[in-house]
């Protein structure tokens, strides 16, 4: 059973800064410090406005706190490793490829667009090749979202060539 | 109580919130969170009882759909119906798939009613002590909130107090409330205004799912065939009677306390019934007391979580922290004022409850083999049509095209935190609790004249400072037992 546990955990031959622990604490850090940096840039209000306390002053708390209780966390896992997680498949990073490719083009050529290409994206590489379905969810379905939000919930969506031919 | 409920558009609300719950309970990955979390900004379109109404009747529906598929396939459609997979699939193996729906429908519906009867009783006795709060005893509540939830919550204490604490941070972002100042915004305007609960919350609910499920492609469901769902038998009332109502006080219990509530619940509930049961080494292979337990737990778990959110705006529970943000942003301000000042919407709300527990058992008993069949539904054509559902909705908030990047931001954030043990619940809680803690710390030492000590000399802060200490202190002795810290 020991045998099994142990096989679930980290790897502790692996060098420190390849483990799983070490990644979340110096990313954790990193962060933490690097907005407890910014919060010395925040104003100050003069003593007369001054409500208590000024107000870098509980964000540097929350800072703090974080990164003690992120070094508690890392010490600890040297008394007992985090379970070993599976490395991410394929379609996990073609899911994030397609969050990035969503971001571009809502944000050059057209919100709708956007969806409809990251439907696809992600339906096709998640294992869907029927057409009818990828239509469904690339075509179909934005469509119908489009006209719920913009003819019953009034919503007007961004400009961008598709939705312009709609609007114009 | 049931007088707000009689017009057509609040009964349809309810039906659709109730129908719409059993699906989103139906499907793994989703659940009344992450489907109230996409609902929320079309509540916008609908007055506060509607728009509360439909949030709750998916919370209570959605908690019995797990058990639909935690029985027929195995895998709970949320998580408080992991419990109910232990004995309900080995049932369902046997052949008896309706007999162990027909368990959990009752038992559902049992525990359901009894927490709107707790909601209806200990809601206002609750709200009627938060009169005697001031600023210093609302905040060592928020503290109690936060401490109780990284205790008893799902996974490691520790990394449960920096998801809270992020949470918190979270909500700094923005103009300070009190004095204007800029803080985290690094000179982007739209960030003045604060990060918005809708983007956090879809973020780190439904597509941090989505995320999750791109790694479980592979997944192969085995499913037991279901003729129909029948009624337990006259032995089965026997066996379980008491079980469902130990379960049912265990899971009210639970609820009121800030946590997890359904899924603690129904560990809980099922580990009682386990101990106090005549034959306990049924449990495991398809006891119906196992299935009562765990269910009669979890939908109790509902009301219950549901009296510190409307009593004190503390939510009790991760669904319940959406309802609260369905609140806010539809300026419900919680808490004793609202008992006092709006009874009526209120009663609406514990009506609403009450009428949704009665129509998921109506449409749990004749419909469950239809629900079992969304999960036929595969994902590669389900989570492309949630997300253009959550893009559209978040974006439909403030028309801002930045919220939806929040929101793919907070996905991503979300699914490393889950993938490395933090649970993303405390942020959200943090995030609404956010405001309160700072606003009440600043208040009370102003009231205190900067002297931080005079919190000690209020003895209902006190209280709930002790009692966040000794929250604290519960995972260090049970962690001696079973080694869970971090």
């Amino acid at each position: 059973m020991n045998n099994v546990r142990n096989k679930k955990r980290a790897n502790k031959s692996l060098p420190f800064f390849f483990r799983t622990e070490f990644k979340v604490f110096f990313t954790i850090i990193l962060v933490s410090t690097i907005l407890l940096i910014s919060t010395f840039s925040f104003d100050t209000v003069p003593p007369i406005l001054n409500r208590g306390i000024q107000p870098a002053t509980f964000p540097k708390g929350l800072l703090v706190l974080i990164i003690v209780l992120t070094s508690i966390i890392y010490y600890l896992s040297f008394r007992r490793p985090w379970k070993k997680e599976k490395n991410l498949p394929k379609p996990f990073f073609l899911t994030i490829i397609s969050f990035v490719l969503f971001i571009v083009i809502s944000k050059t050529l057209d919100f709708f667009l956007a969806i409809s290409i990251l439907s696809i994206f992600v339906s096709y590489n998640w294992g869907e090749r029927r057409v009818f379905y990828l239509l469904l969810v690339s075509i179909i379905f934005p469509l119908v979202v489009f006209i719920f939000f913009e003819m019953i919930l009034g919503l007007r969506f961004p400009p961008g060539i598709i939705t312009n031919l709609y609007y114009y | 109580m049931m007088a707000p409920l009689f017009s057509s558009k609040l009964l349809l609300v309810l039906l659709f919130g109730t129908l719409f719950g059993l699906v989103l309970g139906v499907l793994p990955g989703l659940g009344p969170t992450t489907g109230g979390a996409l609902i929320l900004p079309f509540t916008m379109t609908l007055d506060p009882l509607s728009a509360i109404i439909l949030l709750t009747s998916i919370y209570c529906a959605g908690t019995y759909g797990g058990a639909i598929t935690a029985v027929l396939i195995n895998t709970p459609g949320t998580p408080a119906a992991a419990a109910t997979c232990l004995d309900g699939y080995p049932l369902a193996q046997k052949g008896e798939a309706g007999r162990a729906l027909g368990m959990a429908t009752v038992s559902s519906t049992v525990g359901g009613i009894f927490s709107v009867i707790v909601l209806v009783f200990f809601a206002p006795i609750l709200a009627n002590l938060a009169y005697e709060f001031g600023q210093p005893e609302y905040f060592a509540l928020a503290i109690f909130g936060l401490t109780m939830l990284a205790s008893i919550g799902d996974g490691s204490p520790i990394k449960n107090l920096i998801a809270g604490a992020f949470g918190i941070l979270i909500s700094t972002v923005g103009k300070d409330f009190m004095t204007s100042i800029d803080r985290f915004t690094y000179g982007i305007n739209e960030l003045s205004v604060g990060i918005g609960f809708i983007p956090v919350v879809v973020g780190l609910f439904a597509i941090s799912e989505m995320l999750t499920q791109s790694t479980l492609l592979d997944q192969v469901f085995k499913r037991v065939a279901l003729k129909a769902v029948k009624l337990p038998t006259k032995d089965d009332y026997k066996k379980t009677w008491k079980t469902i109502l130990r379960s049912s006080g265990i899971g009210s219990f639970i609820g009121v306390l800030p946590a997890e509530g359904g899924t603690v619940a129904s560990l809980i509930g099922y580990s009682e019934a386990k101990r106090f049961s005549k034959n306990p080494e049924e449990f495991g292979k398809g006891s119906v007391e196992g299935i009562a337990g765990a269910e009669a737990a979890n939908n109790a778990a509902t009301g219950g979580a549901m009296v510190p959110t409307l009593a004190l705006g503390i939510p009790g529970s991760a669904t319940t922290a959406v309802i609260l943000t369905g609140l806010i942003i539809h300026g419900v301000r919680p808490g004793p004022d609202l008992f006092k000042e709006q009874p009526e919407f209120l009663y609406g709300i514990f009506g609403a409850m009450l009428v949704a527990n009665v129509l998921f058992f109506i449409f749990g008993f004749f419909g469950a083999k239809l629900f079992a069949r969304i999960t036929l539904v595969p994902n590669k054509i389900l989570w492309p049509m949630i997300f253009a559902v959550s893009v559209c909705g978040t974006y439909s908030l403030s028309q801002s095209i930045i919220d939806v990047w929040i929101m793919l931001f907070f996905g991503v954030l979300g699914f490393f935190m889950r993938r490395y043990g933090f649970s993303v619940v405390p942020v959200i809680i943090g995030l609404i609790l956010g405001e309160l803690v700072e606003g009440t710390l600043r208040q009370s030492i102003v009231i205190f004249d900067g002297n931080w000590l005079m919190f000690l000399t209020r003895p209902i802060a006190l209280t709930f400072f002790i009692l966040s200490l000794i929250a604290l202190a519960f995972p260090l002795i049970r962690s001696k037992k079973n080694k869970k810290i971090i």
